[in-house]
């Protein structure tokens, strides 16, 4: 199969998978986490068989990666206290506790809400990101939204 | 749009985060093992040259007239599509270039990856890369050192061809009555570095 360069995956997406990561795990690990999604893709991209849908592709690795990343801190929390806001001035500089209620969904509706306000994508390409129908990728949207407004507005 | 779904735009102009965390993928993927072919652009007097390599050594040196999507195509059909702007792995080679262009380095020590270069086209520019610094040779003496003494017009089609020019060194090889003979980057740049090497016809 003719796969184009691997170099113009990495300029047409770099934005899209860092904004995504960035809201899915933080400014702080959207690095180390950019570096592990692009390096699965780099690995895997010989054995591609399909090359229509390059974004959805690199944006599912950029979800897997984040929610490993999820489950290793619940599984090794930091011992240290948390970096107070001033440490981090460039991470989120506003709306610091919609961002962490955002990182606190099941992980569907995270990835959900992700892609549709941070990547605006339309529901029928989160549809087929998530693997689920149409309207399955919009109760999970709506839910999100109903559990974020619970969580930081009440 | 409510004030909620508007945060979740996660404004901020978030490009040139990516644009640096990208480069940096392109020592991560280098250290990785997992990249087949790295590239770069090296100045040189001529403009921009494209150097590209494998694992294995130096597969490719383009001259800017060369457009580098078609070149990346190449790359990404012959060699393989594992392909990035990661200049660490050409450093030696820039740094060799350099020195070369400034007349302070006669011969390139990089290893070669022959692997875009097949048949009797190997076996001239092999014969090629033996000419040394300052010294040129004739499409009939190439010829008869491949062992095809009648083949001096397939050595030209070769040298015409040869993927690393400057480094497997074609603009070396002259016509036997003191004609400069063709150039794959064109006349000009092979009179100006044969001038660089002070080797130039008489």
């Amino acid at each position: 199969m003719r796969l184009p360069p691997f170099q113009d995956l990495l300029d047409g997406n770099r934005e899209a998978v860092y904004r995504f990561l960035v809201a899915a795990v933080g400014h702080q690990d959207a690095d180390d986490c950019f570096q592990e999604t692009f390096l699965a893709a780099l690995r895997a991209y010989p054995r591609l068989e399909r090359s229509d849908n390059l974004r959805g592709w690199l944006l599912t690795i950029a979800r897997n990666k984040a929610l490993d990343h999820h489950r290793r801190q619940a599984q090794h929390p930091l011992p240290t206290a948390p970096i107070p806001e001033a440490a981090a001035p460039a991470a989120n500089p506003d709306h610091t506790e919609v961002w962490s209620a955002v990182r606190r969904l099941p992980a569907k509706q995270m990835s959900a809400v992700i892609y549709r306000f941070v990547n605006d994508l339309p529901y029928r390409d989160i549809a087929r990101l998530l693997d689920c129908s149409e309207e399955a990728a919009r109760r999970n949207v709506h839910e999100a939204l109903k559990k974020l407004r619970g969580a930081t507005y009440e | 749009m409510s004030e909620l779904e508007l945060t979740l735009k996660l404004r901020g102009d978030l490009s040139r985060d990516a644009a640096s965390v990208a480069a940096r993928f392109a020592e991560t993927a280098d250290g990785s093992g997992a990249l087949d072919v790295a590239y770069a652009m090296v100045d040189s007097p001529f403009g921009p040259l494209l150097v590209a390599a494998s694992t294995r050594g130096l597969l490719r040196l383009a001259y800017p007239d060369e457009p580098v999507e078609a070149l990346m195509a190449q790359l990404a059909e012959e060699v393989s599509p594992r392909i990035l702007e990661a200049p660490g792995r050409l450093d030696p080679l820039r740094r060799q270039l350099d020195e070369y262009f400034a007349g302070s380095r006669r011969r390139f020590e990089f290893p070669i990856d022959w692997r875009l270069v097949h048949g009797f086209g190997r076996d001239v520019l092999r014969v090629t890369a033996h000419i040394p610094y300052g010294k040129v040779s004739t499409y009939g003496d190439v010829a008869v050192r491949t062992g095809r003494p009648k083949a001096s017009r397939a050595v030209g089609n070769a040298l015409g061809a040869n993927p690393m020019p400057i480094v497997i060194p074609c603009h070396r090889v002259v016509r036997t009555g003191g004609g400069l003979g063709g150039y794959t980057g064109g006349v000009q740049r092979k009179e100006r570095l044969l001038q660089l090497e002070g080797g130039a016809p008489r």
